[in-house]
């Protein structure tokens, strides 16, 4: 009997704990939304965790013009959109190439492929810069586009090619029978059938690369082409560190994005996220 | 079939176009790296080869020895949390979440998937003191803990510290999931049968759980350990390596050297030193794997 009252004790106690864990998660986020609807006097007013008073939307204004964040989200939306376009293409053909079909350096390129996901960043970046230069690439889009196209097929090539072991033969020798070369093969046959690891792929690169701060801040130095993330790193610049109403709000409008996508798909984007080391 | 399957052209119209693109941006520049590592200067200015001596400039550097040694209690402390901190959630959820186990899921799950420069914004508000107090200090000092006050950042004693615990915060929950996905593959009968034998509490983790997770831990060890190891975003963000150098890693080192003083050829040396810790480290974590194999 006692100790059944221990155990009830401790579970509560555990799930006390498991609130407190959900709220520290949630809080920071909560308080950043609504600091960025203060205006500037409340801050000194009242504590900082204070609610604020009205809904004060000029901050937003203030970021989205001001502070060029139209611009940044605009470079950022091109920039990952066109790198996940070439991403999932090379993934998915490569992938398809070094699995199922049948050459002699089938293995050695899937390999070689591989080596890069260890391949930091930094490590890169130097050489990059130079190539960059020297090819008249450096302050273009054209220069992140590049990187995030390359940076992001290792990984990418990994996931598709695990998917692919497990994908039937006798359905590519049904269609092959019925006529399809290997185009129509990929495009009617595996591409659909493939949408599983392909949202994987997806979801993963579009965090990575909306995320990536170290290629934009170092390959575009123009405010016209520069990221949400090397926008945001600057803002304190732009607006005086005085100003958080508006330093606020453009985070707050930076991680919009992934706030709804995350509302909406949040079961696919776990599964996304985790699938490099679940499959690993 | 094998027709179709040999077709060379298809092959190489597949292969080729990411292959070339791949080697030239990934793997040259790698390479690059490790020749430039032999220059001293810069390209066009005072270029010229120096042999080793970047490597022997490399041992005596002071500040190399700083950020690698800010590096290495970063990756310590962070790896602890987000794995350790990670398991020790997800073993809660395992035993103790009856319902709302998606709600507590997506939750818990949700700092991930922020941007690493919207959350160093943020807790640099969180620990702000000048000119007013921030998120942490205010509730400090709203519930009396005057004492407590501090400029988090501001301060080299707890710079580091304070960015730990905000990647802890990011990452914890990655690791967290994915732990607790694969305790959910346990059977409950192994678990039931353990308890049987007289598993209970710490035992029956150690001797059944443990065992059986061991291949996820050390995945998500290798995951955190190279996500630790190239530092740079968080740090950048948060605190731009500050106050002096107490929050400098080994990347953002190599950024400064390189890009902010030109010094190509010795900026070169760390980032072919970051790449070998990188490398040396997730083989190290990896051994652990292997030897239970042989039992």
């Amino acid at each position: 009997m006692t100790d059944k009252v221990k155990q009830n004790i401790s579970g509560i106690l555990i799930k006390v704990v498991i609130l407190i864990i959900c709220l520290v998660d949630i809080y920071p986020i909560f308080w950043m939304i609504t600091a960025s609807l203060k205006e500037q006097y409340e801050w000194s007013a009242f504590p900082a965790f204070a609610l604020p008073h009205g809904l004060y939307f000029q901050n937003y204004i203030d970021a989205w013009t001001r502070g060029h964040m139209s611009t940044f989200f605009r470079n950022s939306l091109v920039y990952t959109m066109v790198s996940l376009i070439f991403i999932v293409f090379f993934s998915v053909t490569v992938g398809f190439a070094v699995t199922k079909m049948q050459w002699k350096f089938k293995k050695a390129v899937a390999d070689y492929f591989q080596l890069g996901i260890m391949v930091p960043v930094a490590t890169a970046l130097i050489p990059l810069f130079q190539i960059y230069n020297k090819a008249g690439l450096y302050n273009t889009g054209w220069s992140l586009i590049i990187s995030y196209v390359a940076f992001g097929l290792s990984l990418s090539i990994y996931l598709v090619t695990g998917y692919l072991r497990s994908f039937p033969d006798e359905i590519m020798e049904a269609a092959v029978i019925d006529g399809c070369g290997i185009y129509k093969l990929m495009y009617y046959v595996v591409l659909p059938l493939m949408k599983n690891a392909i949202v994987t792929v997806l979801v993963l690169q579009f965090f990575f690369k909306w995320n990536d701060l170290l290629f934009s801040m170092t390959f575009v130095s123009n405010t016209s082409l520069k990221t949400v993330q090397t926008g945001l790193m600057y803002f304190s610049d732009e607006f005086g560190s005085k100003n958080w109403g508006a330093i606020f709000a453009s985070v707050s409008m930076s991680i919009l994005p992934m706030l709804i996508l995350y509302t909406v798909l949040n079961k696919t984007i776990i599964e996304g996220m985790t699938a490099g080391a679940v499959k690993g | 079939m094998k027709k179709v399957l040999g077709n060379k052209g298809a092959i190489s119209l597949f292969v080729v176009p990411a292959l070339i693109l791949y080697s030239i941006i990934v793997v040259l520049p790698v390479l690059w790296s490790f020749y430039y590592s032999f220059f001293s200067g810069s390209p066009g200015l005072k270029w010229e080869f120096s042999g080793v001596k970047n490597y022997i400039q490399l041992l005596s550097d002071k500040n190399f020895r700083n950020s690698l040694i800010v590096n290495l209690k970063y990756i310590g402390i962070v790896m602890i949390g987000q794995v350790g901190g990670g398991l020790l959630m997800a073993l809660m959820f395992r035993f103790w979440l009856k319902r709302f186990k998606n709600v507590v899921r997506t939750i818990v799950f949700f700092p991930v998937v922020l941007p690493t420069v919207a959350v160093g914004q943020l807790f640099a508000k969180i620990y702000e003191i000048q000119p007013n107090y921030g998120l942490l200090n205010s509730i400090l000092s709203a519930v009396g803990l005057n004492a407590l006050v501090q400029p988090w950042i501001g301060q080299a004693s707890t710079a580091l510290g304070s960015l730990e615990v905000m990647d802890i915060w990011t990452g914890i929950g990655f690791h967290s999931i994915i732990l607790y996905g694969a305790l959910l593959d346990i059977p409950d009968d192994v678990i039931e049968a353990g308890r049987i034998d007289g598993c209970n509490g710490f035992n029956l983790f150690r001797h059944i759980l443990a065992p059986l997770l061991r291949p996820m831990i050390i995945t998500c060890m290798v995951f955190s350990f190279s996500g630790t190891v190239k530092l740079f975003e968080s740090a950048l963000a948060l605190t731009n390596g500050g106050p002096g150098n107490a929050t400098r890693s080994l990347s953002m080192y190599m950024y400064s050297v390189a890009f902010t003083y030109n010094k190509v050829g010795y900026g070169s040396v760390i980032a072919i030193f970051i790449f070998l810790l990188c490398i040396t480290g997730s083989r190290i974590i990896n051994l652990f794997d292997k030897k239970e194999s042989y039992y």
